[in-house]
């Protein structure tokens, strides 16, 4: 472990600006996620949630500011040592970006293979524990991409993101085109691998649902920087007219109801 | 940090041996420590404690690697179990366990010789079909083509147009290059060896033969097929991928009438004039060579080719180009409505479509020549 301290921040993103020709993005935008928490990023759409992520994981360049992960900018890194942050997070795409030629086991094994030397017999019991761990049904390890549906599709990117047992996890809009059962289980699967493994979760969602399970803080995402950051209660009670229309509109009823 | 690398100790006392697991029980730090594991000898007459309590760092792999040992043990009546685990490593340890029935061995791929033949005959499987429906298509095609010559209104006049200047217009620079240059090695192979006979006047012959009755329009059929059966067949697949044909379906438009028609039609009114200017290039080319390489002067050229070459020649070449241009428009068409809803599905069938394509062109090729040959044309 590098010289972080429990205490320190696990990402901090600092005055980040990203701007796509005349399209600002970002303007001003700083955000510090705590080791150990859930946090859901929220705003409408355009507003840059996935931006955020593909800048924090280093596949947007920001035009200015800094982000910090694990204490380290990744921008000042060489390659190995950037090769090493990388391995310590996982990232699930929106359709799980799995590898369409592989199989979902061998999709799992991706990174095992390239990062660890393990042997084929320990790989092919890991990405069948990985399997089980998402809650896929074995039999899915044999599959190709395209044989399965949605939901098992982001299950399987899960388990690859998982891997190689990761700090941070990364998941853009987890519950998208998942219909409310698989999205409800989704959920708490998160929240289970997050306790269980003791994971740091960065999620981008338009999910009040999800919001409402399993993140610890939300941050708000309008007019090109953070809004606000803090709890549900946190979120109801700040004034500003998106904020209030999305946290309290007839949707936020709905998923509030059964409380 | 190599000193932190997953390894472990076995000591021994009077009623047990402890195993202590040192170091980072992390994937990305195991190595061969599986291995070593998997070797210790476990016919031990003592029982064996696994202890955890001085482990750095564990993860899911490394707890499971820890774990199984642990069930081996036990299952030979050997384990008093895992114990020092701090409350985090527990909870690592009972996710493992509450797995571990699942896990299974997951099984090899096919033998690979197994795999040729299967994907040998599901290919052969699949050509047949594709044949069959190709055909079903090329009906389907027509009868569509044939409204639109009853009902004029039907016909799509600009995607027509559109499509006679990307296939047609935009081909002409490649077509012509290429059929010049292969002109010009007739011309230059056939005149070395008519020279040996002393009969290099000839190559003027050669040339105009073979390049109107067969290399021109062949040349202009498998450039085309490249260029536009398989931009067809990009073009219609991705719209196939992201369900517009079906929208166009559904708002009582017919894909056939819009996609295919129009794209087939373009091809067969340029193939003809694409082998035409395929005919000139190559003969071009061969009259260049013949200048310099053999002394034909370009007057004494055109008068052979004036005097010895019947205009049937030419005929026998163009008549093909349009047949030529309903092979490849269909094929790419079909293909292209053949795409599944997968990215890679359109690259497959784009290659299928080229390779159809060029298949169709030089069998009916040598029909033609067959044909030809018989009715003495």
């Amino acid at each position: 472990m590098s010289s972080e301290t429990i205490q320190d921040p696990i990402i901090s993103v600092h005055g980040i600006r990203n701007q796509f020709g005349d399209h600002v993005v970002h303007k001003d935008v700083s955000l510090d996620v705590k080791r150990g928490e859930i946090i859901g990023i929220v705003g409408g759409s355009g507003t840059g949630k996935s931006v955020l992520l593909r800048t924090i994981i280093g596949l947007i360049k920001p035009a200015a500011g800094y982000v910090r992960v694990f204490g380290e900018e990744l921008s000042t890194l060489s390659e190995t040592k950037r090769s090493e942050i990388e391995r310590r997070w996982g990232v699930l795409f929106q359709d799980g970006a799995l590898f369409s030629s592989l199989t979902v086991a061998e999709n799992i094994q991706v990174p095992l293979k390239e990062h660890t030397r393990i042997n084929k017999k320990l790989m092919d019991e890991l990405a069948s524990l990985k399997i089980r761990l998402v809650g896929l049904a074995h039999e899915a390890a044999l599959k190709y991409p395209g044989e399965l549906s949605g939901g098992m599709r982001k299950r399987a990117g899960l388990a690859r993101a998982l891997a190689l047992d990761p700090e941070i996890l990364f998941l853009d809009e987890p519950t998208a085109g998942l219909d409310p059962i698989g999205a409800a289980r989704f959920d708490i699967l998160v929240k289970q691998l997050q306790e269980t493994l003791g994971l740091t979760v960065f999620l981008v969602t338009h999910d009040l649902d999800t919001l409402h399970a399993v993140c610890d803080r939300i941050a708000v995402l309008a007019e090109g920087e953070v809004l606000v950051v803090g709890t549900m209660k946190d979120m109801l009670q700040f004034d500003h007219p998106w904020v209030r229309e999305y946290f309290t509109g007839p949707r936020a009823r709905a998923a509030n109801l059964d409380e | 940090m190599a000193s932190a690398i997953a390894h472990f100790e076995i000591s021994e006392n009077d009623q047990e041996v402890t195993i202590s697991f040192l170091g980072r029980w992390v994937v990305s730090c195991l190595g061969d420590a599986d291995q070593r594991i998997r070797a210790i000898d476990c016919s031990h007459e003592k029982a064996i404690r696994l202890d955890v309590s001085s482990i750095d760092q564990l993860d899911t792999a490394g707890a499971w690697v820890i774990y199984r040992f642990h069930r081996r043990l036990s299952e030979g009546g050997m384990g008093i179990g895992i114990t020092g685990a701090e409350a985090h490593f527990q909870t690592l340890f009972d996710v493992v366990a509450e797995h571990e029935e699942h896990v299974q061995k997951i099984p090899p791929h096919k033998h690979p010789l197994r795999e040729m033949f299967e994907r040998t005959g599901r290919q052969v499987e699949r050509n047949y079909q594709d044949l069959y429906n190709s055909v079903g298509f090329f009906g389907m095609s027509l009868t569509t083509f044939l409204r639109g010559v009853v009902d004029p209104r039907r016909f799509r006049a600009v995607s027509f147009v559109h499509h006679l200047e990307h296939a047609g217009f935009d081909a002409v620079t490649i077509i012509f290059t290429v059929s010049f240059l292969v002109g010009a090695v007739i011309a230059y192979m056939g005149g070395e060896l008519l020279k040996e006979f002393g009969a290099e006047v000839l190559t003027v012959d050669l040339i105009a033969y073979s390049v109107l009755r067969e290399f021109g329009v062949l040349l202009a059929a498998i450039m085309i097929a490249g260029r536009s059966g398989s931009a067809f067949t990009a073009q219609i697949g991705s719209m196939k991928a992201n369900e517009e044909i079906d929208a166009m379906r559904t708002l009582g438009l017919n894909p056939v009438e819009l996609l295919v028609v129009p794209r087939v039609l373009a091809l067969v009114v340029a193939m003809p004039i694409l082998t035409f200017i395929a005919d000139v290039a190559g003969i071009f080319g061969g009259a260049l060579i013949s200048l310099f390489s053999l002394d034909v002067s370009p007057a004494m050229f055109v008068e052979t080719l004036e005097n010895e070459i019947e205009l049937r020649h030419f005929l026998t070449g163009l008549v093909k180009a349009p047949v030529f241009a309903v092979l490849i428009g269909v094929i790419g068409c079909y293909q292209g409505m053949r795409v599944a809803d997968t990215a890679e599905s359109i690259g497959e069938h784009t290659t299928r479509s080229v390779v159809q394509a060029i298949f169709a062109v030089i069998v009916a090729d040598a029909l033609f020549a067959m044909f030809f040959q018989e009715i003495g044309f």
